[in-house]
């Protein structure tokens, strides 16, 4: 019986961590897509960005782990800011296909300078001395990194969704992302909307990419490796929403190290066959509009 | 009337001679992987080979010289292997093929090779079964047969009883998983559990938990080298099971010289087996990393890899020249049967039989010697060869 | 309104212009004896890329998952001849229905979607196919590969040689029957309503039209396309290896075709061809970098020459 107890906390617990990185990298998608309906798949290349910045600046300049999020943080945020408004921008409107590749293309860019300035081999993580080790929780023990993961990205989390519910700029977002013509009417300025949020979704998505370094390796394939992870936490989700990429980040993070845990042959097959499942049960995903 | 004939006579007679004296280029195609999945592996393979030209280039007799053509497979495409392997033969006419990482590569290559009479000597893909798929295939690199075998004899008499292994889902993994199994478990092992990781897995921990949850006394792994090998590390730290007990054993691969530092002090205390390291105390091995350090940079190791290929240089050079630079396809795989050499990873021979490396096996632990990691070679297996060939002798 | 590319297709005698990549292609043989194995691989792209023109440029459903029809087909092929039958004409008969099975069974899923959605789950689907035949190597090969097939020479007299010329012709000939599948398919009312759709679904269902089948029949021919083409490289290499189901490929054959032009049947004969042949010629100088020049061709294509480079050829005719 203990060790089943044991084996569930193992698993919760693990799979909570992946799910809050998840979370955290895909929100800033979700609300691109469901604001501005830009199928952008280069995203995970600027968490990406945010954790090769984020492990650089710690590993060569020594710069505390902190402060390197931080710098993660508005270094691509701003940086994303000005990509909008100068390529971005000119694609709005244009089908979903020309979106997608011209997205794709922009990866693959990403990639290969990564590649040649980085090398291929991913960037080692070392978090500082505190935050390493083994926790002791008096039942067990876990690793205190992913302790730390799991309590920041809540506070994280709940200082976004706050953020969305209580400001004049969520107020503005959430109006834009249900009705856009409506928005525009009664005179919210969309243009510098979708350029702040773009800036916001991009700048969390690097604070995603610096924080998971541990769970997700930095390396130039990263943004094409976990693509997927983060297309199915939207596409589950629902597009445009807050909560709902949580749930699915949920679903798919535990469910994904559950399976793996219990029956590691096929536990690759799961995250698939539950995300088939929902897409055909919600085809705008558990929380998004049809 | 014989005048008129002696002077057109003595102009060919000489004319022959000079043809004879005339200028010989080997072609030599090298099938790598330089972009893709593995580019890294493709990257140290082509140092090995670049280096060995370089410093061997004057052994060449005068007049006799080799031609790298060098062609990309991107990765484990089987078909395009197999289509640059064509294109090398009959296009570009090479006479000898070497290179290699991805085993379906070198798979889709030997019916060609056995057709075309093309000498190939494969400086990497691991797999066992490689060299029974053409009369025409030596190998100079390793299988996981020979690294994973010895481990778990030695396992076994060591006073680990129960092993949990794990591997990635791939030929390689299943062949390590194979062959340390076998050995453990004919030595009196217990194997506690055992797991296929899917290849493309970006999380080693649910796995990793699992087995910890076993209980067993080690762990037994085999990655993909690269980036896998770094994160399997890391999630082997993270879940505490140094601190729990049990350690990390695997064929080096888990603990390549070129990763090492990347891992952190977590490595040190892991016990690998394979056949390089750049920290071998030989001569051979000393002089080899000198010169990688001199031409590529101070704070660079070689890999197994790099070794292997300039090994592979080596055999190439050995045949041309007691050939005098006329490859005749047959003569040439006599003179590899048998072939020994002082390669830095020590005495390496081609088994005349099944024309596949035998070389040492080196137990080793990972250190930390004067500030830095390295993989100290603790005990030497003498030439080993493939067991999977020698359990599964047909003859 | 009528797509411009359907409406030329339908006027009953082919333009000349149309005749110039068979012309090619049959000189292509004597003019490059030396290559006709990377000759066959272009041709076999080909005719990948026109299923694919078929799903998404004509009826409109963007998926990346168009590999694993492909490798259903090589796969099919591949154990046709080592269990049942080396014979190559039936090989690829088996791989188109084979493929064409597993079209129609998954069309049936992701039809019922669209946008992100369908994409997901064309994505799903890829991935799911590919680990699956991965799982079951005791009957792929897994991750080694399929070896140890042999093909027969085709009607008994024509044997698959090392210099590739009985693969080319063959190659050849069953893309010109693939083609000639197409074209007459979508100069049919067929084609029509299929554009028809793609433009405007909502006044096509008013209209009564049978849009889920159509598509759903699109599809699946599109797929059977796709496993021909998998089973012609199955039987010119005799080798499955695990690539052909891949993402990889997938995302390949959408850039090769969007390249050429989507939705012009012609895209899919240049960009494969303008692909493979540059792939090949700056593989042999910088390899590493091939993936930055693919991704800003990308990026520059899709700013400014959305259609391709037919799109790209109409404009400088001045249309």
């Amino acid at each position: 019986m203990e060790t089943v107890l044991d084996a569930l906390v193992s698993i919760l617990f693990l799979g909570l961590g992946f799910a809050m990185v998840l979370y955290i990298v895909s929100v800033g998608l979700s609300l691109t897509m469901g604001l501005m309906g830009f199928v952008n798949l280069a995203h995970g290349a600027f968490a990406m960005a945010g954790g090769y910045i984020a492990v650089t600046l710690m590993n060569a300049y020594q710069v505390p782990f902190g402060l390197a999020l931080a710098a993660a943080f508005v270094v691509v945020g701003l940086v994303s800011a000005v990509l909008e408004r100068t390529l971005y921008a000119r694609l709005y409107g244009v089908g979903e296909l020309e979106q997608v590749l011209f997205t794709i293309g922009l990866i693959f860019m990403a990639e290969a300078i990564l590649r040649k300035a980085f090398g291929p081999l991913p960037l080692p993580m070392h978090p500082p001395a505190i935050l390493s080790g083994q926790l002791n929780l008096g039942f067990r023990t876990v690793p205190a990194y992913r302790a730390f993961l799991i309590v920041v990205s809540f506070v994280l989390i709940l200082a976004l969704w706050l953020g969305i519910d209580r400001t004049n700029f969520g107020a503005r977002l959430r109006a834009a992302v249900d009705n856009r013509r409506m928005a525009e009417a009664i005179g919210i300025d969309t243009s510098l909307l979708f350029t702040m949020t773009f800036a916001l979704g991009s700048g969390l998505a690097a604070l995603g990419g610096g924080l998971g370094a541990d769970i997700l390796a930095i390396y130039p394939g990263y943004a094409v490796e976990y693509l997927v992870y983060f297309l199915m936490v939207v596409a589950v989700g629902g597009l445009g929403s807050i909560r709902g990429p949580f749930v699915a980040a949920l679903v798919l993070g535990i469910g994904d190290t559950a399976c793996k845990y219990l029956v590691p042959e096929f536990g690759a097959f799961f995250v698939y066959i539950v995300m088939i499942g929902l897409l055909i049960w919600r085809p705008a995903g558990l929380f998004g509009r049809a | 009337m014989r005048k008129r004939y002696f002077m057109p006579a003595l102009l060919a007679a000489m004319a022959l001679t000079c043809s004879l004296a005339f200028a010989q280029t080997v072609k030599v195609g090298v099938i790598n992987t330089y972009t893709g999945p593995l580019a890294a592996a493709g990257d140290q393979m082509q140092r090995g080979i670049d280096l060995y030209m370089k410093l061997h280039q004057k052994d060449l007799p005068p007049g006799i010289s080799i031609e790298l053509i060098k062609r990309d497979d991107t990765g484990p495409n089987p078909e395009v292997a197999k289509r640059l392997a064509q294109e090398l033969i009959t296009r570009d006419k090479v006479q000898l093929l070497t290179g290699v990482i991805w085993t379906p590569n070198a798979l889709a290559i030997a019916p060609l090779v056995t057709e075309a009479k093309v000498p190939f000597i494969i400086m990497n893909a691991g797999t066992a079964i490689i060299t029974t798929k053409s009369p025409y295939i030596a190998r100079v690199s390793f299988t996981l047969w020979q690294s994973s075998y010895p481990l778990g004899s030695w396992a076994a008499k060591n006073g680990l009883k129960n092993v949990y292994t794990l591997v990635s889902d791939y030929g390689p993994g299943i062949d390590a998983e194979a062959a340390f199994t076998k050995a453990f478990t004919d030595g009196g092992g217990k194997i506690a559990g055992s797991v296929r990781m899917p290849v493309t897995a970006p999380d080693f921990v649910p796995f990793l938990q699992r087995a910890k949850d076993a209980k067993p006394d080690a762990v037994f792994c085999f990655v993909p080298a690269a980036k896998a090998a770094t994160a399997f590390m890391k999630a082997y730290d993270d879940l505490g099971l140094r601190a729990a007990g049990i350690k990390l054993i695997g064929p080096g691969d888990i603990t390549t010289d070129e990763e090492l530092p990347g891992m952190g002090d977590v490595a040190i205390g892991t016990i690998t087996m394979h056949h390089y390291s750049a920290a071998g105390d030989r001569p051979a091995n000393k002089a080899f990393v000198a010169a990688y350090k001199a031409a590529y940079g101070a704070k660079e190791e070689p890999s197994f890899v790099a070794a292997d290929s300039y090994d592979g240089m080596a055999a190439i050079f050995h045949v041309v020249i007691a050939q005098h630079g006329n490859i005749d396809p047959d003569k040439t795989m006599d003179l590899l049967k048998g072939w020994k050499y002082d390669s830095p990873r020590g005495p390496i021979m081609i088994d005349p039989e099944t024309r596949d490396i035998v070389q040492n096996e080196y137990l080793r632990r990972v250190e930390k010697v004067n500030g830095q990691l390295q993989n100290t070679e603790i005990e030497t297996i003498p030439m080993v060869k493939d067991p999977w060939k020698e359990l599964n002798k047909t003859k | 309104m009528t797509d411009p590319v359907i409406a030329a297709l339908r006027q009953s005698r082919p333009r000349w212009i149309e005749t110039i990549p068979w012309i090619v292609g049959v000189g292509g043989y004597f003019v490059f004896p030396d290559q006709l194995p990377f000759a066959s691989q272009i041709l076999i792209t080909i005719l990948f890329a026109l299923s694919l023109d078929l799903v998404l440029g004509f009826a409109g459903i963007i998926t990346l998952g168009q590999a694993p029809f492909y490798g259903t087909g090589a796969y099919a092929a591949g154990i046709y001849a080592i269990h049942v039958s080396q014979e190559p004409l039936s090989g690829l008969l088996v791989a188109a229905a084979s493929a064409a099975l597993v079209g129609a069974a998954t069309g049936l899923i992701i039809l019922r979607t669209h946008g992100l959605a369908q994409l997901m789950l064309t994505l799903a689907f890829a991935t799911l196919l590919a680990e699956a035949a991965n799982k079951a190597s005791f009957i792929t090969g897994g991750n080694d590969g399929l070896q140890g097939i042999a093909i027969d020479p085709i009607g008994g007299r024509f044997a698959f040689d090392m210099f590739g010329r009985t693969g080319y012709v063959y190659c050849l000939i069953v893309l010109f029957f693939g083609w000639l599948l197409l074209r007459v398919l979508l100069a049919s009312p067929f084609g029509q309503s299929l554009v028809g759709i793609r433009e405007n679904v909502t006044r096509m269902q008013a209209i009564g039209a049978p849009v889920a089948g159509r598509l759903l029949i699109a599809y699946t021919i599109g797929a059977a396309l796709a496993g021909v083409a998998g089973g012609l490289l199955t039987q010119t290499t005799q080798f499955v290896g695990q690539s052909v189901m891949s993402f990889e490929r997938s995302g390949e054959i959408v850039i090769i075709l969007v390249f050429g032009g989507i939705g012009r049947i012609y895209g899919a004969f240049i960009g494969a061809a303008v692909y493979m042949i540059a792939q090949d010629q700056l593989a042999k100088s910088e390899p590493e970098f091939w993936n930055f020049w693919i991704g800003l061709i990308l990026v520059l294509t899709v700013l400014f020459a959305r259609g391709g480079i037919l799109g790209l050829i109409d404009r400088l005719r001045g249309r």
